[in-house]
């Protein structure tokens, strides 16, 4: 089934208000017939924890606001659903109750089995994914995902923190060591050692994804060991944020915009762009265009952006930055060249030899790059 | 002798009226404790401005008001009836047992690790064994706490909380350890069940087996608590434990049965979840499901029929809490809040038992 069959096959309250819609355009002779999509479309958007979290939730939640602007979308949204038969059941409510055709459900752990049970229940509705598993042998048609290339951002957030550190110890609370949290680790080190190889960075791994208590103690961790640039991975980075800050801590934010929690100490951070990635999409949804099954996308297609500046990033830390942005946006860049190794002395990748941004390599990562200290088991 | 059976005697003569009023004590009271909570919790919606008619209409529409609505509040109640027994059943005895959350998570690590073994296997031979795997992990897990409780005199209460959150830093290091899948990269699983092995969905509702196991293992612990000498002597031993002691009653086995029996049930709640929800063991095993079943458990005064109702009352609360944060813009929490005023007007009820007249057999059996 097409993502548009709904267009295609309206139900009857849809067919009527499209050809009251379309008579009282022709009546009024202001537009061809044919151009009046006034198809309304509900679009339903499901958050793992709260939609105000200052992270990994917030970023979606915003990108959902800005497609609540687009004339003849409605927008649903569900915050706290856990990934288990209730975001199965938040779906389905979705669909039954207020008749969503495209649905975002944004955690990665909502894919399988559970977007993939009631995408096969619902051959008409879309289904979109955030976490980029979806392969055409295997997941049906019905179903896409996205992702982008955020350890990008983590490699500019190096650089600022490559520039501000004193103590040459840079600090990184992460929730688990699985792949994507290993490459914004490595980024982030890599980063700041392009500004200084010196540099070492500490990574505390609390094992949840959000766990307050053992964020803030991950953090006084840090700053404990001598740490003075501290980022994260962690679905909700305000606790990090506002406990590396009062420790005096420069911060470096992820997911979503945290300067508001700490505008002294705030240097830049890796955001998600899903208003733009979101915007898109559900304009070809409207449209009755079919979206694309798999998409990835980095700084330069607008799936990431960095915050701006906060007061402490001196002018050759931005000059810097501006640069390695540049080269990025003009694509191949590679945060993991050879020669390196990983902390055990592994070779990780040999001289000459480079894991461009898009390589897929990447995505099975099971290292982190030597200066980091902490260990993956 | 004599004088006993005088006594029965004249506590059978008492006639229907008295009877009635005495049976119905143990349903009025805490239908109308759920009724003031209700309230209470309409006021509360009421000062702070939101229409408690279209709060109720709501949860009605998204717990019952459709066959949708049934299925989505029957696939929450399932892991609930098993995880409010677990706490139900210790409570015979007297014990306090909140770590339910262990045995299920435990319970579905074990089933995801029983299933690695079993795939091939006579598919009949597997689905029991792994059924069998999650019961016994569970059994061992809870059946620790009341081994604790009975050898080093051990608070059954924290340790079972605690021994909940060694339960899951263990689920943590195993399948992210020794049992992942290697290809669940960013999600760490053990690896997907074989579909043989996999616990489908009932005919009608459109609900996994899990439910019916449920309702099943209500009832058989009913059973077992009012009408065996097991669940009689469970009760001496909870009421009084000197007096049981000297009556000779097997206090040991007593408390490491039930708990272990009490944890088998919260164990096969996390093989369902593994069986017939995710296909695999991970950290969405560790749902709250276990700390929910401590709320079924009181709410239903521990009594296992009672389970059956309440669990479904829950879910469907649960079950209609996305519409009110998509239609009433109420955010997710306030379904907690809901439970919280029902929860407190339950608790708050069991001060009036024997004390209404309306309720006191005497007033009706002499005229």
């Amino acid at each position: 089934m097409r993502p548009s069959s709904r267009l295609l096959t309206p139900t009857r309250r849809l067919f009527l208000q499209s050809t009251a819609a379309v008579t009282g355009l022709a009546a009024l002779g202001s537009l061809p017939a044919g151009k009046a999509h006034a198809a309304n479309v509900t679009v339903g958007f499901i958050y793992v924890g709260p939609k105000d979290d200052f992270g990994y939730n917030q970023a979606h939640a915003e990108g959902a606001a800005a497609v609540r602007s687009i004339p003849g979308v409605t927008i649903i949204e569900e915050e706290n659903v856990a990934e288990t038969v209730d975001v199965q059941n938040t779906m389905e409510s979705m669909i039954q109750f207020d008749g969503a055709s495209l649905i975002f459900p944004t955690s990665f752990g909502y894919f399988d089995p559970h977007i993939l049970t009631v995408a096969q229940r619902h051959p008409d509705v879309r289904f979109q994914h955030c976490g980029g598993l979806w392969s055409a042998d295997r997941h049906p048609e019905n179903v896409g995902s996205y992702f982008g290339y955020i350890g990008m951002g983590q490699y500019l957030n190096g650089i600022a923190a490559g520039h501000a550190t004193r103590s040459k110890r840079i600090g990184f609370v992460a929730a688990k060591p699985i792949p994507q949290v290993l490459l914004n680790i490595n980024s982030f080190l890599l980063g700041a050692r392009s500004v200084d190889p010196e540099i070492i960075c500490q990574v505390i791994f609390t094992g949840e994804w959000s766990m307050s208590v053992r964020e803030a103690e991950a953090t006084n961790a840090l700053a404990d060991q001598g740490c003075d640039v501290i980022t994260c991975h962690v679905d909700g980075p305000k606790v990090v944020m506002e406990t590396a800050a009062a420790r005096d801590c420069f911060v470096c934010g992820y997911h979503a915009d945290q300067s508001a929690l700490a505008p002294e100490k705030y240097l830049t951070g890796a955001e998600w762009n899903w208003a733009q990635v979101y915007t898109s999409m559900v304009t070809a949804h409207l449209a009755g265009e079919a979206i694309p099954n798999f998409v990835r996308g980095g700084l330069a297609d607008d799936f990431i952006k960095m915050s701006p500046f906060g007061p402490a990033v001196t002018e050759s830390a931005q000059g810097q930055i501006a640069d390695t942005k540049a080269k990025i946006l003009a694509g191949g860049y590679a945060v993991i060249q050879g020669p390196l190794n990983d902390n055990k002395g592994n070779q990780i990748a040999a001289a000459g030899q480079n894991f461009e941004e898009t390589d897929v390599a990447l995505e099975s990562m099971d290292y982190l790059v030597e200066g980091v200290i902490g260990s993956i088991s | 002798m004599a004088q006993v059976e005088s006594m029965a005697h004249s506590m059978a003569r008492p006639d229907w009226r008295a009877r009635f009023a005495r049976q119905s004590e143990a349903i009025i009271i805490p239908l109308s404790a759920l009724v003031l909570g209700l309230a209470g919790f309409a006021l509360f919606l009421f000062v702070q401005g939101k229409s408690p008619v279209q709060f109720f209409q709501l949860v009605w529409l998204g717990g019952f008001g459709t066959g949708f609505s049934w299925q989505n509040t029957l696939s929450r109640a399932a892991p609930l009836l098993l995880a409010g027994l677990c706490v139900a059943i210790p409570a015979r005895l007297g014990l306090v047992v909140i770590g339910g959350e262990g045995a299920i998570v435990m319970g579905g690590v074990a089933a995801g690790a029983a299933a690695i073994v079993l795939s091939g296997l006579w598919a009949p031979f597997g689905i029991v064994a792994m059924a069998a795997a999650g019961a016994l992990a569970g059994a061992l897990w809870i059946g620790a706490v009341g081994a604790l409780r009975h050898w080093r005199g051990v608070n059954e209460t924290i340790s079972s909380l605690l021994l909940a959150y060694i339960a899951i830093a263990l689920m943590n290091h195993l399948v992210e350890g020794p049992l992942r899948d290697p290809a669940s990269l960013n999600k760490p699983s053990t690896p997907t069940i074989d579909a043989a092995l996999a616990v489908g969905k009932m005919p009608w509702p459109n609900v996994h087996w899990g439910r019916l196991t449920g309702v099943f293992a209500c009832i058989l612990t009913w059973i077992l608590l009012e009408r065996t000498a097991w669940g009689f002597a469970a009760r001496m031993a909870g009421s009084n434990l000197r007096a049981a002691q000297v009556q000779g009653l097997p206090v040991g086995a007593l408390i490491l049965g039930f708990t272990a029996f009490a944890g088998c049930l919260a164990g096969l709640a996390g093989y369902f979840e593994v069986a017939a929800v995710h296909g695999s063991a991970n950290a969405s095993l560790a749902a709250g499901y276990g700390y929910s079943g401590i709320l079924v458990a009181f709410l239903a005064r521990h009594n296992p029929l009672a389970i059956i109702p309440v669990a479904l009352l829950l879910a469907g609360f649960e079950a209609s809490s996305g519409l009110l944060q998509r239609r009433m813009g109420l955010p997710d929490a306030s379904v907690l809040v809901l439970q919280g005023f029902v929860f407190v007007a339950i608790l708050a009820s069991e001060a009036v038992y024997g004390r209404l007249r309306l309720f006191s057999p005497e007033r009706w059996s002499r005229a």
